[in-house]
């Protein structure tokens, strides 16, 4: 165990991943990450071609064309950095070019702020990258590692990011159990894509295709995702075995056997659920958690299977699709309608550029599902937590 | 007897694409690759070469070719350079095809970029001076009082207002050691540049004339004609840069005037028609002139 900062300890498990090729551009809170590679490179602990390119767009697209020349490769970015690489992402997912991003939480401006949400990944979440939401330093080190193996799947082939909350899990310092370099071999074996840039065999990429085809492509897009949903808990299974700690499974319930009310979270306030449950259990509350370990494929099965039992769900979303609701909660609500017994189920906006959520706040939301959960909700959907009312005249 | 027998020449950009007749771009490729060989990896970003020549299930292309989106040539580039050389493979080069809308406009950032990092690319940009398989869109590199969808020539309007971005120029900026232009007319003199480029490692930049019968409105046989016209007239002048210095430029013959090479372009018809054209016939001399002038393509 060694007590390091979060950005320290995913570039311990990128280095370990022995990418080939990683591209760099600053932004916060993400730079430690590429900061720390440097270092290693410099210091010739790392083998890597590092790329300091011009833009976010470049990054991206610089470790599009090394994958697809057949090199393992990682970059690693932020909120606006994000949006910047979007059009590349989606053009990388529809290539099947299975490179990782951190993609560390930030808000999106304006107003510009370098605070925590989830709105800048959630804004990729249609694009075809598999999306894994981590929860603690430690989580985040091991869920790197296990990224590579996903996106490489010669089933799956497709980019894969780890989302960090920004500063909350990659500034703080907390004791990480590393894995030895010897067992990550075993584990992730070299990156040897069946098709590749070889000239050899060429072959021609990213073609123009008309709707003779072009639907089928997005179909075997939709396909991997969804049939890498099993390959993604065998790969988590793996991990568990090697490490010991528990990664068994797309999400993680928490305390939900009997519980009659289940919050559902992503990322780091996933902590501060957990331990709300407890004081809230120990007042008598059923009461349990529901976290998203993988966002895209979309964990409904697994979900479901924590649950059912439930009469009532909140589902804490730090991301809103303007004019609509949260993503997750329009994920959930999307799969339970016409489920027979389905929860209610009640959207709410947490923690929107780095809005503190609390356990006090955790309190408020569940007394606003007893005084919703009486009359129908969705009327009044989202329900903004914190919300300050004096802003508004 | 005593002639030798035609050697067909190995290619590696073949029939199977679906470039108009007569496009000089379609030509100009086929010679760029006569000229690397095929230990190649060609980066294309998206415009007409793309589109013409990536039908799913076709391809002319005889070496590994990716397109990826329309301003990330240079960088999808770069990274295919830092995979090879990651890999140790050091044999195979890395090439950039693109249109002048990806080179001159939107992908120029990330050119710069690639040319600042001194990445091991050799950028050709196959100039045709407009958005062509867009319909033929003013860019950045249309020509002065060219006629294009976006700034077509009307009564209160002669066309493209400014003189063509001098990206050769820009680009040597960088400090890259080889930079050249060419034409699809002189196609050996085009394999000749491509060769000379490919001896350089680091950056190298080429941009080729290369005329569009569709857009720029001429008979699709008279390309290599229309491309000559506008090198001889010296509104497209041929040079390279090594290390900065100019060290050759392809000479003209006689000063021919500009009239010859606009007359026959339907994208230049305006000029002819009304009382304005003669200034910007003046213009457009000037232009020239000017070019005569400061590579010494007469003497
Ligand atoms: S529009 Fe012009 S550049 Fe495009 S294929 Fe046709 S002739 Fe070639």
């Amino acid at each position: 165990m060694s007590v390091v900062e979060g950005s320290e300890a995913v570039a311990m498990a990128i280095k370990a991943c022995r990418p080939q090729v990683v591209s760099a551009y600053p932004i916060s809170p993400q730079t430690h990450i590429v900061e720390n590679l440097a270092k290693m490179v410099a210091d010739g602990e790392l083998d890597a071609q590092y790329v300091r390119v011009e833009s976010e767009f470049s990054a991206a697209s610089v470790v599009s064309g090394a994958s697809a020349t057949g090199s393992r490769a990682y970059t690693a970015s932020s909120s606006q950095g994000l949006l910047l690489m979007t059009e590349v992402i989606y053009a990388s997912a529809g290539m099947r070019l299975p490179f990782v991003i951190t993609g560390v939480n930030r808000t999106i401006s304006a107003p510009i702020s370098i605070q925590v949400d989830h709105q800048d990944t959630m804004s990729l979440r249609d694009s075809g990258i598999i999306q894994l939401y981590v929860e603690s330093v430690q989580e985040a080190y091991d869920t790197h590692i296990a990224a590579f193996k996903i996106a490489e799947d010669p089933k799956i082939s497709l980019p894969v990011m780890v989302c960090m909350d920004g500063w909350i899990l990659t500034h703080s310092y907390e004791s990480v159990a590393y894995m030895g370099q010897e067992e990550i071999d075993r584990f992730l074996s070299p990156f040897e894509p069946e098709h590749f840039l070889d000239i050899k065999n060429p072959k021609s990429w990213g073609s123009y295709a008309d709707d003779n085809v072009l639907m089928e492509f997005k179909y075997a897009v939709h396909q991997a995702m969804q049939d890498g949903k099993q390959r993604i808990r065998e790969i988590f299974k793996e991990l568990s075995l090697l490490t010991g700690r528990d990664y068994r499974g797309l999400v993680e319930a928490y305390r939900t056997e009997d519980a009659d009310t289940i919050v559902i979270a992503l990322g780091s306030v996933s902590g501060t659920v957990k331990e709300s449950v407890d004081d809230l259990r120990s007042e008598g509350h059923q009461i349990g958690m529901v976290k998203i370990r993988c966002y895209r494929p979309f964990p409904f099965e697994d979900i479901w299977e924590a649950i059912k039992g439930a009469r009532r769900i909140a589902v804490l979303d730090a991301n809103i699709s303007m004019g609509s609701e949260g993503a997750v909660g329009m994920d959930l609500k999307a799969k339970l309608y016409g489920l027979k017994n389905a929860p209610l189920l009640v959207d709410f906006i947490a923690g929107l550029g780095g809005r503190e959520i609390n356990k006090r706040a955790l309190r408020n939301i569940l007394q606003q599902l007893d005084t919703v959960g009486k009359k129908p909700p969705f009327l009044k959907e989202p329900n903004w937590v914190g919300l300050n009312p004096t802003l508004f005249p | 007897m005593g002639k030798k027998p035609y050697q067909k020449k190995e290619d590696y950009f073949v029939s199977g694409h679906r470039a108009c007749h007569g496009c000089g771009m379609a030509l100009a490729v086929r010679h760029i690759l006569r000229a690397t060989g095929k230990e190649v990896i060609v980066v294309t970003p998206t415009g007409c070469l793309e589109t013409f020549s990536s039908p799913y299930g076709f391809s002319p292309w005889r070496v590994p070719w990716i397109h990826h989106l329309f301003e990330n040539g240079p960088s999808v580039a770069s990274g295919v350079a830092a995979a090879l050389k990651a890999q140790k493979q050091d044999s195979v080069r890395v090439l950039v095809i693109g249109g002048d809308g990806s080179t001159f406009d939107i992908g120029f950032g990330a050119l710069s970029g690639m040319l600042e990092r001194e990445d091991d690319v050799l950028y050709i940009c196959v100039d045709n001076g407009a958005y062509m398989n867009t319909g033929g869109q003013r860019s950045g590199a249309t020509p002065l009082f060219s006629s294009t969808t976006t700034e077509p020539a009307g009564k209160a309007s002669m066309g493209k207002r400014q003189i063509k971005k001098d990206l050769p120029a820009i680009v040597a900026a960088h400090g890259i050691p080889y930079v050249a232009t060419a034409s699809s007319a002189y196609l050996r003199d085009l394999r000749e540049k491509v060769k000379k480029a490919m001896t350089y490692h680091g950056s190298r930049y080429i941009q080729i004339d290369t005329p569009c019968p569709s857009v720029w409105g001429f008979p699709s046989d008279q390309t290599l004609e229309i491309g000559r016209l506008g090198v001889q007239c010296g509104l497209v002048p041929l040079f390279e840069m090594e290390e900065g210095q100019i060290k050759t430029i392809r000479k003209i013959k006689q000063k021919i005037p500009v009239e010859s090479y606009l007359k026959p372009q339907k994208r230049f018809r305006h000029l002819f028609a009304g009382k304005g054209g003669s200034e910007a016939l003046r213009q457009i001399q000037a232009l020239a002139d000017r070019n005569i002038e400061k590579f010494g393509l007469l003497n």
